[in-house]
């Protein structure tokens, strides 16, 4: 048991005095609020003159004074059971929300369960649309693989792609290269490419990227400071942001205080809270929480993933998006990473990842997130589960490798195009075909900083982008990346939860409000939304296994040859077959051919000193029928039944058509060896003989979950064949 | 519907892939015009959202400044960068030029860093 992976994670044991505790500290504050003359006098047993910096902006600017008695005067359970009452609107608790303080926030959002923080989340999250970002890095920053694997998460359906650097100056590179990469697969995706402030408003401006999240706020004020920063210089970045065009979250979470050993005794769900309270009040439009890189930390105490989660909807809470974290590996195991995140997909959030590793867990320059690119069939299979949309949608292998082709060679001419960089075809045949940057060989990494250099000192704006593409033969990527310029500049994406569809229309707050109020409301996929969910590529039809068996069809081997009569010999043994058999079904679960299995049971037959004769009983399906049908034709009494998928038994003409001697029943782990001692067992059934026992080979696979559909089909494909005035028909093996 | 136009004048629909072939196009043409950011600012109003909509306000009045110097002011509010007299003067200043609502945010730091310790020595 120690072997299991889970056992690698760390495990806390709860600490109040380091903050290792997840939803109350016993040092957490109680909730209050005093007003005079109009303003906030104490916040959560603190008073003014004591207040810190976060404190002050808190009470000055984040609460509505309007409603905080109100809000305060509703017991911790009765608030909560308002975020959990389909009865309730999610307009009335945003109201009542906005007058509660920090520590009010922590206490109700502590006594949900998780299923209702599920609850709670799907009501109150702002956009009716669920979405998901992705994150697209690699660690040599080369710009066709970034181009090839941004338009492989636009392909797939992220809304947002935040790319980073390992080389801080490879930046606007990094940023050029998944613009032009994502246009290819789709409109309207957000580019973010992840660095130093001054650095990504810059971006920003250039109209390089779209939107920013690495703002980083903290709930005690030593941390918050050491960050380099106040409430007052990050609301005035906010602002700098949105004057620039820019679509801009913050960025918190549980664990960070913790890891700077300042979190001063306080739960985690407490410092977060006065995060949550600090966005709304500085005026971004939305928070990346729920850990975040500290989502470990929080996993590591008990009732961590809760905490996590209450983050969420806490941001939900205050009117704002919530981008909800999944973005750190938190465990190596892979059940309770699963875990961690899949509450909040079945909710539903307006971003279930605040980034999705896209890209190899290698290759994820903020680290490996909780699902990465070798988790994206999973992802894709959990969404068709449970009927749920997290964002995403299957891509055929065919046009992703059409897509990455196309983004690397516009990404390859815009270089060239620009005079930035040179690369040889070799290297955009590798970058096409990646799963990732170790597939590239070696690189001239410093191409590409001498291309972000040239990028930043020449000034180069979106407009030089749009020129290249247009002038090296990619017109179509010119316009679309024109008309998201203009659908920027009209600002309806700096609302709550904006991201554009692809068809560049804003879904927000304010465009496309949640609109959850119990069963049978609020989003469901539409049609073909809900059909591109469902249609994973693994997904097979009849037709789909008629065509795999009809490309085994080997018909000379199996030729008809007339009316079967009844045997007389002694040593006859009917080996009777289900009705597709020779027709559309040649090839068993097992993977072995019909006729080789014939040809093993027939050896075996011979080895007891028997004779097999190949009947097909066309009028059943069933094995038992077969079985017994083949035993009553048979001169000795005994018979073999074979259904096409590979299910055998032995059968004797004297008993019930549901009894029978030997049965093989897990057809897919059925042996040549194992066909063979069947041939050999009916014999010496047939001569009154010992059969030697069988056993069925024992397997710790998911033997159902791999093969019921195609039994289901293969069935279908004999029953489709039955007719019940058909004789048997005597088949001869060549 | 109201056109949108981009901080320099130019109207969305001038910024075609053929206007930006030709050179006309500059980064004033790329910007969020601060009307369409104060339009924006009344329907975070109407949204729940009044914070939202005072940062789009504030923003509004940024567009006006250069990049460095939203850069330098962005520097000013760090802590321990500036006195507290240098912060008033520059809540001063912006009021001055027009961007009262900026002034204000710099004025109230002004306040508060002195009081927690978070102005330069």
């Amino acid at each position: 048991m120690d072997r299991q992976r889970v056992n690698l994670d760390g495990f806390a044991v709860e600490n109040a005095e380091l903050g290792l505790i997840a939803l109350r500290s016993p040092y957490d504050p109680e909730p209050s609020v005093v007003i005079e003359d109009g303003r906030i006098t104490e916040l959560d047993g603190v008073p003014e003159r004591d207040f810190d910096s976060i404190d002050t902006f808190i009470a000055r600017h984040g609460i509505d004074l309007s409603v905080a008695a109100e809000a305060m005067a509703l017991s911790d359970v009765a608030f909560a059971r308002l975020l959990t009452d389909p009865a309730v609107p999610r307009g009335e608790i945003i109201r009542l929300s906005a007058g509660a303080t920090p520590a009010k926030l922590t206490r109700v959002l502590a006594i949900l369960k998780p299923h209702e923080l599920g609850m709670a989340m799907a009501k109150l999250r702002s956009r009716r649309t669920p979405s998901n970002q992705a994150h697209v890095t690699n660690r040599l920053d080369d710009p066709l693989l970034l181009a090839a694997d941004a338009a492989t998460a636009a392909a797939f359906g992220f809304r947002e792609i935040e790319t980073t650097v390992p080389v801080l100056d490879d930046a606007p590179s990094n940023a050029v290269a998944c613009l032009i990469g994502a246009a290819v697969a789709s409109q309207g995706v957000l580019i973010q490419c992840s660095v130093e402030e001054a650095a990504e408003l810059e971006l920003g401006m250039r109209g390089l990227t779209s939107y920013a999240e690495t703002v980083s706020l903290y709930g005690t004020e030593q941390v918050f400071t050491d960050g380099d920063d106040t409430p007052w210089s990050k609301a005035f970045l906010t602002s700098a942001y949105a004057s620039r065009g820019m679509k801009m979250r913050v960025s918190s979470g549980a664990g960070a205080e913790v890891l700077m050993a300042g979190a001063e005794r306080k739960s985690m769900l407490y410092l977060e809270a006065r995060c949550v309270a600090l966005a709304r009040a500085v005026g971004a439009q939305g928070v990346q929480n729920g850990g975040i890189d500290g989502a470990s930390v929080a996993a590591a105490v008990p009732n961590g993933l809760r905490e996590l989660m209450a983050e969420n909807v806490m941001v939900m809470m205050r009117n704002l998006e919530s981008c909800s974290g999944n973005d750190a590996l938190m465990s190596e195991s892979d059940m309770r990473r699963t875990s961690r995140t899949l509450p909040i997909v079945l909710a539903g959030s307006d971003f279930a990842f605040s980034g999705f590793g896209s890209i190899q867990r290698y290759d994820n320059m903020f680290g490996p997130s909780n699902f990465n690119a070798e988790d994206i069939d999973d992802f894709l299979a959990m969404q068709r589960d449970w009927g749920i949309d997290g964002g995403l949608r299957t891509v055929t292998p065919e046009r992703l490798a059409g897509l990455r082709r196309e983004a690397a060679q516009a990404c390859r001419a815009v270089y060239g195009y620009l005079g930035l960089a040179d690369f040889t075809d070799e290297h955009l045949a590798r970058a096409v075909d990646a799963a990732g940057s170790k597939d590239l060989g070696e690189t001239d990494t410093l191409a590409v900083l001498t291309a972000a250099h040239a990028i930043r000192q020449r000034g180069l704006t979106v407009v030089d982008i749009v020129t290249a593409l247009d002038e090296c033969g990619f017109p179509d990527l010119a316009e679309r990346t024109v008309a998201f310029v203009q659908a920027r500049l009209g600002g309806d994406y700096l609302q709550t939860s904006a991201i554009f569809d692809e068809q560049l229309t804003v879904l927000s707050l304010v465009t496309d409000p949640n609109d959850y109020a119990g069963p049978g409301t609020g989003y469901e996929p539409p049609p073909a939304r809900r059909r591109e969910i469902d249609a994973i590529r693994q997904a097979r039809g009849v037709e789909d296994l008629r065509e795999s068996q009809a490309r085994c069809a080997a018909p000379g081997l199996l030729r008809r040859a007339g009316a079967a009569a009844q045997g007389s010999d002694a040593r006859d043994v009917v080996i009777g077959v289900s009705p597709a058999v020779g027709r559309d079904v040649w090839r068993c679960l097992s993977g072995l051919a019909v006729p080789d299995v014939l040809r093993e049971i027939l050896a075996g037959l011979e080895e007891e000193g028997c004779v097999g004769r190949i009947v097909r009983f066309g009028d059943t399906v069933d094995l038992g029928q077969i079985g017994l049908a083949a035993a009553r034709l048979s001169g000795s009494g005994i018979g073999i039944g074979l259904q096409g998928k590979g299910t055998a038994l032995i059968h004797r003409r004297d008993l019930a058509p549901l009894a029978n001697l030997e049965l093989y029943s897990v057809a897919p782990t059925i042996t040549p060896e194992l066909y063979r001692l069947l041939g050999a067992n009916a014999a010496r059934h047939a001569k009154g003989g010992t059969p030697d026992p069988a056993r069925n080979p024992y397997s710790d696979e998911a033997i159902e979950a791999r093969y019921h559909t195609t039994v289901i089909a293969l069935m279908e494909l004999e029953r489709r064949r039955v007719d019940p005035a058909a004789g048997p028909e005597t088949l001869v093996l060549s | 519907m109201t056109e949108v136009r981009a901080l320099s004048g130019k109207a969305v629909t001038e910024l075609t892939v053929e206007a930006m072939r030709s050179g006309e196009i500059g980064v004033a043409d790329l910007r969020i015009h601060p009307e369409t950011l104060k339009r924006q600012a009344q329907v975070a109003e109407r949204h729940a959202n009044p914070q939202l909509a005072d940062n789009l306000r504030r923003a509004a009045e940024l567009t006006a400044l250069p990049d460095e110097e939203v850069l330098a002011i962005y520097d000013a509010l760090r802590p321990g960068r500036s006195t507290a007299a240098e912060l008033a003067a520059l809540a001063g200043s912006l009021a001055y030029r027009g961007l009262p609502r900026c002034a204000a945010l710099v004025a109230e730091a002004a306040e508060v860093y002195a009081r927690r310790g978070l102005v330069a020595s």
